[in-house]
């Protein structure tokens, strides 16, 4: 238990990706079976225990704790799991320490009146750190930063596998996984390549460059429109139903309207959005529902979901994936017109005649649903990762504002010494009001520069984050505006970055929020 | 009936000066210049420059005419811990209080009363200092910096434990540790040589004198190097320290894709270290945590207690609760602008000031 607490203190303050994985990676290296196969299990959240609630182990710390000096102590520290594993009381020696199998074990094993018993018997016999991870893994919230898709990345680059390699065997596998690291170790064969519903590594596309398409043969493409939504994996097989988001984390649980009519038996792959009446609503709505671990009918009905198709990698036990696309697409039209899935449909191929009648299509679509054009090679092989050329995305050109920079704080990482992260605003009734955030989109010449601006014009700190004074004007790039409540503007802009910085351009003349509310899609 | 002489408020009392003990005309740790000082550490917060006379022991007033010269006192008279000096008409000692080199504790004897005042202390060894010594007093006044039961500080040789492993996990990385320049810093470095870490140790030049203080009152530190004078390759997998301050900001785009660590009582917060960008919090500090401060105070037997800078409430509220007549002593002048790092060496950093959370934590924790 003391490993697993020591790697999610680490993970929880590490900001690189690449640090990361290091310290799963050194973790997997360092502790046997089948500890770090629970470790695993808990990293990808393949594990759930309902039975302890945040309610219990409040009751259990206030049977120790003077109540006066636990509320002054959580409004200190803010976190409930956290007060309670500095504050609790522990009866040194009282037990051994157990072991992070034992814990998963026993909790698997213990009726629901026994639960609280095992934990006060765990919270006297570990240290803070441990205590803080017994309680965050049982009550089924680690937020160290860690998608199932990076824990599975630091387990490949440890065995020295590809990571899709793994991700093709993981459905067949089930916690503590031995066989797994039993391979990647060396000692055993590769684990079967599952039949199940798991994930198939997705096939993604490159963005596409103006450069590129004076080489490239209309002929040889299908265009479809590319929709603002998520893309997903559908997978029902065998009487399993998943829904995947493009990195491989099952996100079915938030939504069981697209789970409930997945009654066939297929592998597609398509876009989640929210429909309503036949429209696309934007992308904001479609947020609601994501992240959720409940779903209410209220939420159900107001922003009903929808999974828009556009290919078919298995149809039955039949893997397609090595066929070309344009008879992958004929596949699914068939397949779509003899299902009839409700919550379904496909997204229709659009018919061109040269790049100029595309570049003409596309410079017209200004529907919000749309975020621009994928481009496909008709004899394209379904190919898992980036291949270069079969697939290109083709963005519709972004919206840009002049904006003023009234905040800037540290980044992380090896930015942890530059103002890297920007908060800006627009005019106001002669106010500036604040309407985003963005920390890309310059060059590190930019960022030295651009600190060096920060320092020299500061009118206030707050820890760190600095106050400006308003005179720096960035032109800012972004896909679209939408209403929020979260924000005092009204206003939210989705993937801000810097476009260019405006250092000749008055603060004054920047623009203003009438300007970024008429660009605003309902 | 006539004033019991005896109780501790006719003779103590909170000045705007400070803590001043009337029947021996002296203030003890004064936040304004005054005529008789009695210093229990080198802290900037309570070692204040302007005093005319100043006693102390001779790390301590070593320590200030390092810091601030002259101010540190017209005349300074150095008093070994455990001398007995009659002031007026109060026995004065000073005995260690464990906090770094040269902290007392004040113990004032006056018609049979014993208090203490305990200044910073702490509990758990320190390779730098001497160790706390327990004197049994009617009132005991505690500082509470850490007066919150959540903080716990770990055994110190876990949280170098982590250093040292993270040194290993990165070894392209340099690690700068930030830490106080007085303390802290000579503590983790005896802490890192005392776990059989012989590599060169590199120093902010903030750093440098104070170390050279400690070595010449035999604190042993190894071998230690100007930051400065290194190149960025050679501080690849190394141990820097320097200035809270300086930890992420210019003066660190210097070291090699550095790990930002920080050494303090604070770092137990989780969401204390995230706000300051900490990759590595180790918890180590020169303050008594919630155990170390219950227990002395249960250890002391006192029966009256005054506690200040820190989190008062809750530490009144627990002693209260034991029978022991607690108050908050509303002392102006510590805590709030942190411990006040000396100023820069030319050219090195920008001045540290201001640039602190707008927290109402000290910083020399």
């Amino acid at each position: 238990m003391r490993t697993f607490a020591a790697l999610l203190d680490a993970l929880v303050f590490m900001p690189s990706r690449n640090g990361k994985i290091r310290l799963m990676a050194d973790y997997f290296a360092q502790v046997p079976d089948p500890d770090r196969g629970w470790g695993l299990a808990a990293l990808t959240g393949a594990l759930s225990f309902s039975a302890a609630k945040p309610a219990g182990v409040r009751a259990l710390v206030m049977e120790r704790v003077d109540p006066v000096l636990f509320g002054w102590s959580h409004d200190f520290v803010g976190d409930l799991a956290e007060t309670v594993a500095l504050i609790w009381p522990e009866r040194p020696g009282a037990n051994r320490e157990p072991t992070l199998s034992e814990v998963v074990e026993a909790l698997g094993a213990a009726h629901r009146g026994a639960v609280l018993g095992l934990l006060e018997r765990w919270l006297d016999a570990l240290d803070a750190d441990g205590r803080f991870a017994l309680i965050k893994l049982i009550t089924g919230s680690l937020r160290v930063g860690v998608s199932a898709r990076l824990a599975k990345t630091a387990l490949a680059e440890w065995g020295g596998q590809d990571v899709d390699a793994i991700e093709e065997v993981w459905h067949g596998l089930t916690p503590p996984y031995a066989p797994l690291f039993a391979w990647l170790e060396g000692r055993a064969d590769r684990p079967a390549v599952s039949e199940g519903a798991g994930f198939r590594p997705l096939m993604l596309a490159n963005p596409l460059e103006d450069t590129d398409l004076g080489a490239l043969d209309p002929v040889a493409y299908n265009a479809e429109w590319k929709w603002d939504g998520i893309r997903v994996q559908v997978v029902a097989r065998g009487g399993e139903r998943r829904l995947y988001s493009r990195t491989g984390d099952d996100i079915g649980r938030a939504f069981p309207d697209i789970l409930e009519v997945m009654d066939f038996d297929a592998v597609l792959d398509g876009e989640l959005l929210v429909v309503r009446d036949g429209q696309v609503a934007p992308f904001n709505d479609l947020q609601q529902r994501l992240n959720r671990k409940q779903v209410t009918a209220r939420m159900l009905r107001d922003f009903p979901a929808h999974v828009r198709l556009y290919d078919l990698l298995f149809e039955g036990p039949e893997d397609l994936r090595g066929m070309p696309f344009g008879a992958r697409r004929e596949r699914l039209e068939l397949w779509h017109a003899r299902v009839a899935p409700r919550r379904m449909d496909l997204s229709p191929l659009i018919p061109f005649e040269g790049w100029e009648t595309l570049a003409a299509l596309r410079a017209g679509a200004r529907e919000a649903a749309i975020e621009g054009l994928m481009l496909k090679r008709a004899d394209s092989l379904y190919v898992p990762g980036r291949p270069k050329g079969p697939w290109f995305k083709w963005k519709r050109g972004a919206l840009t504002l002049d904006v003023v920079m009234m905040y800037a704080q540290r980044g992380h990482g090896k930015r942890s010494s530059f103002y890297s992260d920007y908060t800006f605003g627009v005019w106001r009734e002669g106010e500036l009001v604040p309407v985003g955030k963005c920390y890309s989109g310059f060059t590190d010449e930019e960022l030295v520069r651009l600190d060096r601006w920060i320092r020299n014009n500061t009118v206030r700190r707050f820890g760190p984050v600095r106050e400006v004074a308003p005179g720096l004007v960035l032109e800012v790039a972004f896909d679209s505006v939408h209403r929020s409540t979260r924000h005092k503007s009204g206003v939210a802009m989705r993937f801000p970055r810097v476009h260019r910085i405006r250092w000749d351009k008055p603060a004054a003349e920047a623009d203003r929020l009438e300007m970024l509310e008429r660009l605003i899609v309902e | 009936m006539a004033a019991l002489p005896e109780r501790p408020e006719s003779w103590i009392r909170v000045c705007p000066e400070g803590l001043f003990v009337e029947p021996a005309g002296i203030y003890i740790d004064p936040v304004r210049p005054v005529d008789r000082a009695v210093v229990t550490h080198a802290h900037a917060d309570h070692a204040r420059p302007g005093n005319r006379a100043v006693l102390a022991t001779a790390e301590t007033l070593a320590i200030m005419r390092q810091r601030i010269g002259p101010a540190a006192g017209q005349t300074q008279q150095a008093v070994p811990y455990g001398e007995v000096l009659r002031l007026g008409e109060v026995d004065v000692a000073l005995v260690p209080a464990g906090h770094v080199l040269g902290s007392a504790q004040v113990v004032l004897t006056w018609r049979g009363r014993r208090v203490v005042v305990s200044g910073d202390y702490k509990r758990r060894l320190d390779p730098t200092c001497a160790p706390f010594e327990p004197v049994p007093c009617d009132l005991f006044v505690s500082e509470a910096t850490f007066g919150l039961p959540v903080f716990r500080h770990p055994p110190t040789g876990h949280e170098i434990a982590k250093l040292v492993h993270s040194l290993a996990l990165f070894p392209e990385r340099a690690h700068v540790v930030g830490v106080y320049a007085l303390g802290k810093c000579q503590r983790l470095i005896a802490e890192l040589r005392g776990a059989g870490f012989d590599d060169p140790i590199y120093l902010h030049g903030a750093l440098v004198p104070i170390c050279a203080i400690y070595e010449s009152f035999g604190v042993p530190m190894g071998e230690l190097r100007p930051a400065l004078a290194a190149t960025r390759e050679e501080m690849r997998g190394r141990v820097v320290l320097a200035p809270p301050s300086a930890i992420a900001d210019r003066w660190a785009r210097r070291l090699p894709d550095p790990v930002t660590a920080m050494a303090s009582g604070w770092m137990r917060v989780r969401q204390r270290a995230r706000q300051r960008g900490i990759e590595l919090p180790l918890v180590i500090s020169d303050h008594a945590d919630w155990d170390e401060l219950t227990e002395t105070i249960t250890e002391l037997g006192a029966r009256q207690l005054w506690v200040t800078h820190g989190n008062e409430e809750p530490l009144v509220h627990w002693a209260r609760g034991r029978g022991i007549a607690a108050e908050a002593l509303a002392l102006v002048g510590f805590d709030e602008g942190g411990e006040g790092e000396p100023p820069p060496l030319a050219g090195e950093e920008e001045p540290p000031t201001g640039d602190v959370l707008p927290l109402s934590a000290p910083e020399d924790a």
